[in-house]
């Protein structure tokens, strides 16, 4: 596994530097600076040199690295790497340059805690901030007893929660989180259109609940799952996709659940149980691909008039429901390299040419369903000596709209049960974004 | 939630003299919580990860510090142990009888520091000085403890393997299978997968009670002991189908783990439990189960989605009705980075049918015109390659390559004519009128490939372009600055002329002839030019039957894994070497190899390397030829043109060839992977390289080579 961890700033200044194998070396550090960092021919984040291997990821401005020698399993390195980054955020609330620098030592204990022998031992946040507190906080020894309870959690079967919670007010809130994906050909064609959705949830329950989650009436999980009722009526097993969208029915095409979630029972009848970690996590994440719903409808009308002009018309009409709004509608159309200027007329909210960005972006603070709002724009273009051909990047848009869903999920209840049976409030959000949503033209 | 710390003064550059009057300073009564030693200690540690290795200096302070009461302070000490005991061995030895101390002492967190501490040191007297506590320490009462002991074994035998195997640890590590705590189980079998790996004399054997045991207890592990549990599952060697099958259900929940290496890990165990597994429709059924979550994997990070799309290359070859129905999931997004484009090409590439095509072209074409010029090129070869895999198809490719020509963009000319070139090579008489389009693009050929390209074709319809031999010309004046290749193509496109056209060539083929064979040091220009010469000189009818003779057709199939290397990565599915999709010893030489351990569960039949071998065999019977081609590696690649007249030379060349070849490329490959593009062989067997740039390796035996095996491994 990991011979050893590198961090990096932007500029290639080690930031942290830890051994877990003889075979790390430092000079390894310099050779990933000179090959990676100062390298802009790097197309990959895995380069293998010899028999080492790093393996290296980004956040905000700092290389996270994990160096192997063999042929390990790469999985298991990028998901290291990740969950090292979420672990600095919960810790420090960021993880970029200045919150390593400023907690550097902490990161070498908890480097320590999470790898043996460059192995991942326990990641959970919640069982390491039992024992590893930042400064001030807790600098003397825990007692006999209390670390006892911290190792039984930390190899426990339950590592995600401890014992002896305890809540005035019992919550739960639960988000749905939608990110739909549109690709549209320059002749309308939807070439791909899916959702990638979350459950995340905020779960502030007393002592060890037992949480059930049930979800649309009918949840179709892949083509040929089982249609699996959560309470309400089966039947009309492979019916046509008319027949299912209409029947408040969802049709997942695989889902991922946190590692509180049983399985065995998810797999048997498709019944989401678990006793939930304290505070915020996501507890699912899952794909639809049938019957999305897509919020924005685009027609965009681009002509090259010469090669000195550009027309754009651009049309978008809302497809959701007229007493919702999408807050933040952010349409970016790209220009060509040469634009000199930029005329725009819109119906509804700003647009600006964005010369960094060799697009024009056009700003609409609120976007009522069922409504429809233009875009007219004429570029005018600088001449070239070589004119290549201009590459015409997709139309991309970004926003976010409450309470609807793009697959259709929709959460039914969530039960909590706890042997002192009290009594809990729950909160459901939803909400979908864009994603990767683009239209080419 | 904590505040975020306040140490970023503290790293900085420091020097020896100011640290140790820090470090020495008396507590003052002030002082309780040694803030003053605290804020020293940081500094040191700071300069250590600057490599500033003067710190080494403050050992014997540093030694002074580790009986303070603050595990703080105890936890850098032991940080700058670890960092500098070899530098200094003997002062390090200071520090021993703490640490023994410590893993004596009665709070599990302070005796499993100490243990994972000590087992970090590679120092002799450090070494043999864990072996004893160790024992004990492998049944301590703690788990926590425990699981530390299990990997504190696997560090030993890193450190020292004769004195472990001398031991009785290891055994003592297998009974931790049996124990009552699933994270211990896990960590035990970690470290024995461990050792394994790097022993030539250890057996890994699971039996099937052991196998359920530990998938029992699964679901109780933390993501990634589940991950070390199903990564040991490939060791159990199912004696019976309906063993393997049972099991493979048993681990299909783990599919839906958000952790990816549970995912990708549990991925591999359920192919390598399928080749054991009778019933075609369990494996059916299996297969079923494995598309959803690695399309999934693509919602991941980056990296993980390189990953999962570097083994759905792999997969898609073994199991191909997984992600049958799933092409448009691999479309680009605009903002994929471009090692996941390059990735999601291949993909798209394998998957188009005749059935999909437009929907594919519409889509390459879009590429086709995209900022990176790699990516680029890449789409405009698998256009070209498309009209050679898909027959019906071919017309619609030809014109979406035409479109593309016309945009003018240099690379994007010099790309598709290379490609036009092979498809004049698979459909002859078909597409010569797009010859016409091809010549008014001349002036853009700037790279040696293209070049040859053009010229091959306008040697080859010499009799059909009207002005061929002033176009060679202009070819022919840059002669000098050639490369060879171009050269090699220039001399037989020269022959090719005077052959078809005597008139127009009579005045080309000596001047060439002479560059040829005196102007050059190039051997096999040399060569051909004198045998061209002859051939001429003595046999005109001769010579043309052989310059102008049919030509084998193309194929477009060489892009696949040979099946043995094929069988290999599918053991190894979500390990860098799926990344590199290479055989696992070319990319690491110390890896052990892995392979399917025989069992009368086995199915033979079902498994490419056998099918390879029975279609050799019925190949080399119905030929005569000497049996045992099939053993040979690279055969089966080897033979990218399967033209019947030349199948059999080639299977014997194949044969005289292959092992050097092998040995060749293994000198080649030593120890490098890929750091340098240009540095290794690609032939066609190993197609899919890494996707930094790489040239093409002409091996030139035909003037333009038999390298379009291998248009997709730019």
């Amino acid at each position: 596994m990991l011979s050893g961890v590198l961090l990096f700033n932007q500029k290639g200044e080690l930031l942290i530097m830890r051994a877990f194998r003889q075979d790390m070396r430092p000079r390894l550090a310099d050779v990933f600076r000179i090959q990676v960092i100062s390298n802009a021919q790097i197309r990959s984040p895995i380069l293998t040199l010899g028999s080492t291997t790093f393996s290296h990821i980004k956040s905000e401005n700092i290389y996270i690295v994990g160096v192997s020698k063999g042929n390990v399993n790469s999985a298991l390195v990028f998901e290291f790497l990740y969950k090292l980054v979420n672990l600095g955020r919960s810790y420090f609330g960021r993880f970029d340059e200045e919150a390593v620098k400023s907690n550097f030592v902490m990161i070498y204990e908890l480097l320590d805690e999470i790898l043996d022998f460059g192995y991942p031992q326990n990641t959970e946040t919640e069982t390491l901030k039992m024992y590893i507190t930042t400064e001030g906080v807790q600098s003397q020894r825990p007692t006999i007893e209390d670390s006892s309870k911290i190792t039984m959690q930390a190899t426990g079967a339950m590592s995600w929660r401890r014992d002896n919670i305890k809540y005035r007010k019992n919550e739960a809130f639960v988000d749905v989180i939608e990110d739909v994906n549109l690709l549209v050909s320059a002749n309308g064609t939807v070439l791909r259109a899916d959702v990638n959705g979350a459950i995340e949830m905020r779960a502030y329950l007393s002592g060890m609940p037992e949480c059930k989650f049930g979800l649309n009436d009918r949840l179709t999980l892949g083509e040929n799952g089982a249609d699996t009722s959560l309470g309400g009526p089966t039947g009309n097993m492979g019916g046509n996709k008319a027949s299912k969208a209409a029947a408040g029915s969802v049709t997942l095409e695989d889902v991922s659940l946190h590692q509180c979630v049983k399985l065995s029972s998810f797999t048997n009848d498709r019944t989401i149980s678990f006793i939930p970690p304290d505070g915020s996590f996501q507890l699912m994440n899952y794909r639809a691909t049938e019957n999305v719903n897509l919020p924005f409808k685009v027609q965009a009308i681009v002509n090259e008039v010469g090669k000195t002009k550009v027309e754009y018309s651009i049309a978008i009409k809302a497809n959701y429901g007229s007493k919702l709004f999408a807050t933040n509608v952010v349409v970016k159309i790209p220009t060509p390299l040469n634009t000199a200027d930029i005329s725009s007329r819109t119906s509804q909210g700003k647009a600006k040419y964005e010369p960094s960005e060799n697009a024009i972006v056009w700003k609409i603070a609120r976007f009522t369903g069922q409504s429809e709002f233009v875009l007219s724009a004429e570029a005018s273009l600088t001449t070239m000596t070589n004119a290549k051909a201009w590459s015409r990047p997709p139309l991309s848009m970004q926003f976010s709209l409450l309470m609807f869903t793009s697959s259709g999920l929709l959460v039914r209840y969530l039960k909590v049960f706890e042997k002192s049976n009290y009594s809990s409030v729950k909160w459901v959000r939803y909400m979908t974004r864009a994603g990767s949503y683009e239209v080419r033209f | 939630m904590s505040s975020s710390g306040q140490d970023a003064k503290l790293f900085a550059r420091g020097k020896v003299a100011e640290l140790r009057a820090e470090l020495i300073q008396p507590a003052t009564k002030k002082d309780k919580t040694f803030l003053g030693k605290k804020i020293a200690l940081k500094k040191i540690v700071a300069n250590m990860t600057m490599s500033n290795n003067d710190m080494v200096a403050l050992f014997p302070d540093i030694i002074g510090c580790m009986e303070i009461e603050s595990v703080e302070i105890k936890k850098m000490c032991y940080l700058y142990l670890v960092n500098y005991a070899r530098m200094k061995p003997d002062l390090a030895l200071k520090a021993l009888p703490t640490l023994q101390q410590d893993l004596l002492d009665s709070n599990p967190l302070t005796r499993a520091l100490a243990l994972r501490t000590i087992s970090y040191i590679h120092v002799r007297q450090f070494v043999e000085a864990t072996v004893v506590p160790l024992k004990k320490l492998l049944k301590d009462s703690d788990p926590y403890v425990r699981k530390t002991a299990a990997f504190t074994v696997a560090k030993l035998y890193d450190h020292d393997r004769t004195m472990v195997e001398a031991s009785d640890l290891i055994d003592r590590l297998n009974l931790m299978l049996r124990d009552e705590n699933p994270t211990v189980v896990s960590s035990a079998l970690a470290a024995l997968m461990d050792i394994w790996e790097r022993s030539e004399t250890i057996k890994l054997t699971i039996d099937y009670t052991s196998a359920s045991k530990i998938v029992q207890i699964l679901p109780d592990c933390s993501e990634w002991g589940q991950t070390y549990i199903l990564e040991a599952l490939t060791s159990y060697v199912p004696h019976d189908t309906s063993e393997a099958a049972f099991l493979a259900e048993r681990i299909t929940p783990r599919l839906s783990h958000t952790n990816s290496a549970v995912v990708l890990t549990c991925i591999r165990v359920v192919l390598y439990l399928m080749n054991y597994i009778d019933s075609e429709k369990t494996i059916s059924g299996l297969c079923a189960k494995l598309s959803p979550p690695l399309v999934t994997l693509l919602s991941k990070g980056p990296e993980i989605q390189y990953l999962a799309l570097r083994n759905a290359l792999l997969i898609l070859q073994r199991r191909p009705e997984v992600l049958k129905n799933d092409i448009r999931v691999f479309f680009c997004k605009y903002n994929d980075p471009i090692y996941v484009k390059v990735t999601k090409l291949e993909l798209i590439f394998m998957l188009a049918t005749a059935n999909n095509i437009k929907e594919v072209l519409a889509e390459l074409r879009e590429y086709a015109t995209e900022i990176d010029v790699h990516f680029v090129r890449k789409s405009v070869r698998a256009i070209g390659k498309l009209a050679i895999k898909i027959e019906p198809a071919a017309k619609l490719c030809i014109t979406t390559l035409l479109e593309l020509v016309a945009t003018k963009v240099s690379y994007i000319v010099q790309e598709a004519t290379v490609v036009i070139k092979n498809i004049f090579r698979k459909y002859p008489n078909q597409y010569e009128s797009i010859i016409s389009t091809l010549c008014e693009n001349l002036d853009s050929l700037d790279e040696p490939e293209a070049k040859a390209a053009m010229i091959w074709v306008i040697g080859q319809y010499a009799d059909r372009i009207d002005n061929s031999e002033v176009l060679l010309e202009d070819f022919l004046d840059t002669w000098q600055d050639e490369t060879h290749d171009v050269q090699l193509a220039l001399l037989t496109a020269t022959v090719k002329l005077f052959i078809q056209r005597p008139t127009k060539g009579s005045e080309l083929v000596p001047k060439v002839l002479k560059w040829a064979t005196e102007d050059t040091d190039n051997p096999d220009l040399r060569d051909r030019g004198y045998m061209y010469w002859r051939l001429l000189s003595s046999n005109p009818t001769a010579a043309k039957q052989v310059v102008m003779g049919e030509k084998p057709p193309i194929t477009a199939e060489s892009e696949k894994l040979d099946p043995l290397t094929l069988e290999e990565m599918c053991l190894v599915v979500g390990t860098l070497a799926t990344v590199y999709l290479k055989p696992v010893h070319t990319v690491f030489r110390s890896a052990r190899p892995r392979k399917l351990q025989e069992s009368p569960a086995l199915q033979k039949e079902q498994l490419p390397s056998w099918q390879a071998a029975q279609h050799a065999k019925a190949f080399s019977a119905q030929n005569g030829v000497v049996d045992g081609i099939a053993a040979v590696p690279g055969a089966a690649g080897a033979g990218a043109h399967n033209g019947d007249v030349l199948s059999e030379a080639d299977a014997y060349f194949a044969s005289v060839g292959g092992p050097q070849q092998m040995a060749a490329l293994r000198l080649n490959d030593d120890g490098f992977a890929s750091p340098n593009p240009n540095s290794y062989t690609v032939n066609a067997n190993q197609p899919l390289g890494t996707i930094q740039p790489m040239r093409q390796v002409n091996d030139g035996r035909d003037g333009l080579g038999e390298g379009e095996g291998d248009l997709l491994s730019l």
